[in-house]
């Protein structure tokens, strides 16, 4: 693939005419997916695809083609040569871009994974289906290789490629009490997986006790690393960015105008070098191997796409267009995991939460409801699986004022979204013990 | 007719092997993305994206594989790819796919009409049309943000089955935007075009349909009034919806939760299950008498609009809820098959490389016989709620809370001053019942979203939503953070 895409590239700079500049990028996978219902085998298949992306650029101008790429390479051709040609002629009538902005140093990387894998993926179906016989299992195996690349005429020369599975999965009892599991890696380890199956089972015969269902109010309460997954997922949609923090849309916006805090144990950063996904941009910027988000729980540096650096005057750091995290990871706190159900004492341990939005951007209130296993805890002990409930509430109450603390050890969560395609996104996170969180309904 | 086309066609003819069922479904897609951002014309972008996706149904189980490969080479491996799939499922599949697969043979051709297509108009005066839009949204400096878009495609699908079906399909969509966002302070507002929900098929004839040319002005000059408005206020009171949040209401309520795949606990790991059961239809009462809600593939402008679905089921208008009675699910011909359920045409995929699942299509809600003064009147306490912009709903579809752009009070029949960051909680068993009064055709609305998502593997795909302004009594409403 890397080899393919480096000829197209070399093919792509022949057609140039001078001073015409192109940026090329790449996106593929070959990837497997298998769907479960009820144990059983719901949707299987295979998905092959190549995206390019082309930015042709002559005197300050930039026009943009999204092109699928057929693998066969005269065909391709002739498609790039197509798609030169016309976006040639729109380059004639677009304005000149004041934020044209992209890397003219040369800075060639590879990162090429081996592909582990299992060969014979029907192995792998058979261990799932065999695990959930006499439960009712229900999820996604995806796996297969996932690449990233970039290349410019001016030389640079960059590849990411990576061979990963991730099964999501869940068990389910009657309604919507369920155990939520993962098992993700690069090597796919018949005896971890069975130690997470046997690890799910076991906790799916605490949700058979009789359910309890709460008032509204506020709680104690404990995020595990996937509850607050959510809520973190939510903070990357504007939260970090530079162009939301200017242009005052960032849900931080009272941590940018109010001198508004998290609690000082809160730190957040952009760990690309601890994470899974690409270390260079579209633009062909390379990413810092890590830049701090919040450190002190006061806000620090925001993510920089190489378009927002121009319009605002600051150097690029790599970030995507959207300036979203790509592998953001919080430190942990004090709290050993181990003793989290005695540091809860009585309230709620919430595994995980579920359609979060915000409620007041500027506020950073964001509101969601608890998905599959919540517990109700009284001394330390488990006592009842509680029915979902809806909360709402402030990050700077759940991660400032209300903090009591985070968990020592920190669980990397890879992301499991495949719109469009899988990601390659992460997040490491630690679980939060929080004080008076706010259940509304 | 494009020669790839007849290629492929010709390819499948002569390729589809002797199983119990097996289709091509090609879809390729050209779209172009113009926007002015603060005043800077955004880097003009184009799609061309083409693939196939090949489903083989054989002994029970059910394989599919997609590829943008469409050698000859490369549509062999997929089918092979597929084959594989349905053979090492067959033993552990949810069901017997080679008995449930639609077998109908079906022909047929459908068109979105376009009267002005999207080359008509050069993209100099399309950049000029939305720098003059951006100039008019930033009416004031607090204006700190603001942008005017358009993004048209086109998507052309062929769909054929070894047993002689084939459907032929060209959809053309146009999704018109504005933007702004004002500030001051610690206090930032927005305000969109319907939530970026004026989107329709057609040409750009659709600028005129949804009055993109004089939005913007008042888009602005209402960003500016939220940023002094108060707060909403907290409390039950009667609620008035415009169309441009009644639509989320109706997709994230009624939509999502009658979605047979969902009933069927297909989607329980990810997007969710339903708290509507199999035995409810033909006799649950979803809400009040005044409540109709159709599935409706046959208005050509609507955004979600088709001849047929992807598995070839030719798709019509039904009602799905008659007067507040919950009459039938939304699931294509397998989720019927499988739960012996009536359902609609709407087994779709996002694109080649998604098998089709379950989706909404046009889910609308019919217009009632009030206007939209004798709504107002028939507050005495009240808020009326503009263009969604927060939604959320536990995964059985049931405790939901959502958040406008716009609240203005009503006291004493009257419409009075704006309020800022209204929002409203409810649940969806009961909060439908509560429909006290249905607008009249006139306060009606054609509307959509192009980002509705679900399914594992993840797809987002083009819905379509047309309602009236209503009416619902007893609602718990809130404002923002004090």
């Amino acid at each position: 693939m890397q080899d393919y895409f480096y000829e197209l590239a070399d093919f792509a700079e022949t057609l140039l005419r001078a001073p015409e500049v192109l940026l090329l990028g790449f996106s593929g996978e070959e990837s497997s997916f298998v769907r479960f219902n009820r144990s059983a085998v719901r949707q299987a298949g295979a998905v092959e695809q190549r995206h390019l992306a082309l930015h042709l650029i002559r005197d300050g101008r930039r026009v943009t083609t999204h092109l699928t790429a057929s693998g066969d390479a005269a065909l391709d051709r002739e498609r790039v040569r197509k798609a030169l040609d016309a976006a040639r002629e729109r380059l004639a009538v677009v304005p000149e871009d004041p934020y044209l902005h992209y890397a003219t140093k040369v800075r060639s990387t590879e990162s090429v994974q081996p592909n582990r894998l299992p060969e014979d993926e029907g192995q792998v179906v058979d261990a799932i289906v065999k695990a959930g016989e006499g439960r009712d299992l229900v999820g996604i195996y995806m796996a297969g290789g996932i690449h990233r690349g970039f290349a410019n005429s001016l030389g640079q020369r960059n590849w990411f490629s990576t061979y990963s599975h991730h099964f999501d999965w869940s068990f389910h009892l009657d309604g919507d009490k369920a155990v939520k599991c993962a098992y993700a890696g690069f090597v796919w380890n018949p005896a971890e997986f069975e130690e997470k199956m046997a690890r799910a089972k076991a906790e799916l015969e605490a949700l058979r006790r009789p359910p309890r269902t709460l008032e509204p109010g506020r709680y104690r309460v404990y995020l595990a690393p996937q509850a607050l997954e959510e809520v973190v997922g939510l903070l990357r949609w504007g939260g970090f960015g530079l162009g939301a923090r200017r242009t005052r849309r960032t849900p931080l916006l009272r941590m940018v105008t109010d001198g508004a805090a998290l609690d000082l144990s809160v730190r957040m950063v952009e760990d690309t070098r601890g994470g899974l996904s690409a270390g260079f941009d579209e633009a062909g910027f390379l990413k810092p191997d890590r830049v701090t988000l919040i450190e002190g729980g006061e806000l620090r540096d925001p993510l920089v796409s190489a378009r927002a650096a121009k319009e605002y005057g600051v150097p690029a750091n790599g970030a995507s267009r959207r300036e979203s995290p790509e592998s953001l990871a919080m430190a942990g706190g004090t709290i050993p995991r181990q003793e989290v159900l005695a540091a809860l004492g009585t309230g709620i341990f919430i595994n995980n939460l579920w359609y979060l939005n915000y409620s007041d951007r500027d506020a950073c209130r964001m509101t969601g409801m608890t998905r599959f296993a919540a517990f109700w805890v009284e001394n330390g002990e488990l006592r009842a699986p509680v029915n979902v409930m809806r909360f709402d509430e402030t990050l700077y109450r759940m991660l400032g004022d209300n903090l009591v603390g985070l968990t020592h050890e920190t669980e990397l969560l890879p992301d499991v979204n495949s719109y469009g395609g899988r990601s390659t996104r992460s997040l490491r996170l630690p679980g939060a013990l929080v004080d008076d969180f706010a259940l509304t309904l | 007719m494009s020669s790839s086309i007849e290629r492929l066609e010709a390819w499948f003819r002569e390729a589809a092997p002797a199983v119990s069922f097996c289709s091509l479904r090609y879809v390729s897609e050209r779209s172009e993305h113009v926007s002015v951002r603060r005043g800077v014309v955004e880097p003009i972008a184009s799609g061309d994206d083409a693939g196939v996706m090949i489903t083989v149904a054989d002994g029970g189980g059910l394989g599919y594989a997609g590829t943008c490969d469409l050698s000859r080479a490369g549509l062999q491996r997929a089918l092979e790819q597929a084959r594989e799939w349905a053979r090492r499922t067959e033993a552990c599949a949810v069901t017997d796919f080679s008995a449930a697969t639609l077998r109908e043979v079906c022909q047929g051709e459908y068109r979105t009409p376009v009267a002005l297509p999207w080359d008509s108009m050069p993209l100099p005066e399309k950049i000029d049309l939305l720098r003059e839009q951006s100039e008019r949204l930033h009416a004031d400096p607090r204006i700190v943000d603001w942008d005017a878009s358009l993004w048209h495609t086109e998507t052309e699908t062929l769909y054929l089955t070894a047993d002689g079906t084939r459907v032929h399909q060209v959809l053309s969509h146009m999704i018109p935007g504005l933007g702004c966002t004002a500030n001051d302070g610690s206090e930032t507002a927005s305000r969109t075009f319907g939530g970026r929900g004026f989107c329709r098929q057609g040409g750009l004839e659709v600028l005129e349909q949804t009055g993109f040319s004089e939005a913007a002005p008042v888009l602005a000059r209402e960003a500016l009034e939220l940023l002094a408005a108060p707060n909403c206020p907290t409390g039950a009171m009667d609620l008035l919806l415009a169309p441009d949040q009644l639509i989320l209401q109706i997709h994230e309520s009624i939509g999502h939760p009658l979605e047979l795949d969902r009933i069927l606990g297909d989607e329980r790991n990810y997007a969710g299950t339903s708290f509507v059961t199999p035995d409810m239809f033909g006799r649950y009462r979803y809400g009040s008498d005044l409540l109709n809600v159709t599935y409706d593939p046959s208005d050509p402008g609507q955004f979600a609009s088709y001849g047929f679905d992807d598995e070839g089921l030719a798709a019509r208008r039904e009602h799905i809820i008659k007067d507040g009675i919950l009459m039938r699910g939304l699931g294509g011909h397998l989720s019927q098959q499988r739960t012996g359920l009536s359902g609609v045409a709407n087994s779709r995929a996002t694109s080649w490389n998604r098998p089709p699942i379950d989706r909404m299509a046009n889910l609308n809600l019919e217009p009632g016989d009030t206007t939209f003064d004798d709504m107002v009147r028939s507050i005495e306490h009240g808020v009326y709620m503009q263009t969604n912009c927060s939604w959320s709903i536990d995964d059985s579809r049931n405790k939901f809370q959502f958040g406008c752009e716009r609240g203005t009070l009503i006291r004493d029949g009257e419409l009075r001053e704006v309020v800022k960051k209204p929002n409203y909680r409810g649940i969806s068993a009961t909060f439908w019942r509560n429909l006290t009064h249905v607008g009249r055709p006139e306060t009606r609305e054609v509307l959509g979203t192009p980002f509705c998502g679900k399914g594992e593997p993840n797809q987002v795909i083009r819905v379509g939503h047309a309602a009236p302004a209503c009416v619902f009594a007893g609602v718990q409403v809130f404002g923002g953070e004090g």
